[in-house]
């Protein structure tokens, strides 16, 4: 019981203190990028970032019910819908990278080296190669369901295999069964289980991957604390924001490629 | 990466609270069960039974919504706290304590009370001497319901968010390091788990074992 009171008086005390809840895609805080530039952020503002990572679609679910205080997502659509809803206050870029498939050294598809996303899905589906979807409306997911539509092909079990799980549980199931699957760059650097998967296709342009950062409509949303909030979406997209975020780098590779240049007007 | 040793200090507070809240909970409630009659205590024993096979993920959903700003008790502000995660902890152990007590204090009461009331003490005078007969079964009741709140992640995922240096536990990073495939880390944290369980079953074990030779 002690420890119990202790626990709420913790949380008492931290109300009084800056802190905000980000939303934000697994990719982000995965790769590690929001632990190493966040800090700085801090620093200067002595605001304290609280960072749930999730799927995009689970993120801005949480954001409408109104317990976040700002959506750091990477799923144009989805973005589009939410900010239809009223949910937007603004909506920024801040950087992007990009997806790319993934599979098996072997190549059973015989797409290595290609740069067109939708000539690979049709050598994918006419190969039957197992191939391992998210399946989770995250912004992955949604890239995936679009290269697949834009390629006029509905894919099918058995050989698509639709796991409901993190883009970390779609790669350990591609490496565990010589699948292809698509991920995105962060992610897969991060990545520590890669076992026979190789890059397959990469540098089509419409595997771009933009990340966006989301201030919540107040008006909506009066219980978040949208300064706060403001403030963080203000740094991210500031020089020294943007800087922060092109400088990080894993096995030598640059992660995110900082792109804020223009404030979307509000919906 | 968080230092381990947050993440296991916040695992075992959290555990052991939850641990505490359901077993003193789940304990009075089978003594009330296993000592009196009440209309609907026959169902309320096949429904504590019954939730013995509650999904951690349904409960943390449930009270997710629950605790969201936009449910009834967002204005507590407990959502990712680790508030939230003993809440979501104490619902999922106490069905286990409650069931496991109910059928110790059920047994011990038909065995033992009427002689605890023979001298004219009220049924709520027994309790303790009942409590003192059942301890070493009790604290098997409490050991289940401990192991189950160490070693749950689906509902802590939910209502604590994972949140590094805040609501990360041993099972959300064992989760979070298995999907960075960095399998290594993640066993190790996994090991670290099953050594603090094996420590806290020891000790309790050790502490009721009966001393005559």
């Amino acid at each position: 019981m002690i420890r119990l009171a202790l626990l709420f008086g913790l949380l008492a005390t931290a109300a009084h203190a800056e802190i905000i809840t980000l939303a934000s895609t697994t990719s982000v805080e995965n790769s590690g990028l929001l632990a190493r530039i966040l800090p700085s952020f801090t620093q200067t503002t002595g605001i304290t970032v609280k960072v749930v990572a999730l799927g995009t679609g689970q993120a801005l679910a949480l954001a409408a019910r109104g317990d976040a205080d700002l959506v750091l997502v990477h799923d144009p659509d989805a973005e589009a819908t939410f900010a239809a809803a009223g949910h937007v206050h603004t909506r920024r870029e801040i950087a992007w990278n990009d997806f790319l498939l993934v599979g098996p050294a072997s190549d059973p598809a015989h797409i290595n080296g290609t740069h067109n996303a939708a000539l690979a899905l049709h050598a994918i589906a006419s190969q039957q190669t197992p191939f391992i979807s998210r399946g989770d409306a995250s912004g992955t997911d949604a890239m995936e369901k679009r290269l697949w539509r834009r390629a006029q092909i509905t894919p099918f079990a058995p050989w698509y295999k639709e796991i409901g799980g993190g883009m970390g549980a779609a790669l350990n199931m591609a490496a565990a069964l010589d699948a292809i699957t698509l991920t995105d760059r962060g992610t897969w650097l991060a990545f520590g289980n890669r076992r026979t998967l190789i890059e397959l296709v990469s540098g089509d342009p419409v595997l771009i991957n933009r990340y966006d950062v989301i201030e919540l409509n107040p008006s909506q949303h009066p219980n978040i604390n949208a300064a706060a909030a403001a403030r963080l979406a203000d740094w991210l997209t500031s020089p020294a924001g943007q800087a922060a975020i092109g400088d990080y780098q894993l096995a030598g590779e640059q992660l995110f490629h900082p792109s804020a240049v223009q404030i979307l007007p509000k919906p | 990466m968080v230092a381990a040793a947050e993440i296991i200090r916040l695992s075992l507070a959290v555990s052991l609270s939850a641990t505490l809240l359901a077993g003193s909970l789940g304990i009075a409630l089978a003594a009330l069960l296993a000592m009196t009659r009440f209309p609907l205590r026959r169902a309320l024993i096949i429904a504590l039974n019954a939730l013995l096979g509650l999904p951690p993920v349904v409960v943390g959903l449930a009270l997710y919504l629950l605790l969201s700003h936009a449910g009834p008790l967002g204005g507590l502000g407990l959502l990712f706290t680790p508030a939230a995660m003993v809440l979501a902890q104490t619902l999922l152990a106490l069905p286990i304590v409650a069931a496991l007590a109910h059928r110790v204090l059920a047994a011990a009461w038909s065995t033992y009370g009427h002689d605890l009331q023979a001298c004219g003490a009220s049924r709520w005078h027994a309790l303790p001497a009942l409590l003192i007969i059942s301890h070493r079964p009790l604290a098997t009741a409490l050991l289940a319901g401990f192991g189950r709140t160490l070693s749950e992640v689906g509902a802590v995922l939910i209502v604590g968010g994972n949140i590094a240096g805040t609501t990360r536990s041993m099972t959300t990073a064992i989760a979070l390091e298995t999907s960075k495939g960095n399998f290594t880390l993640a066993l190790g944290l996994g090991a670290v788990l099953l050594g603090i369980s094996l420590a806290v079953s020891a000790s309790v074990i050790l502490l009721t074992e009966d001393q005559r030779p």
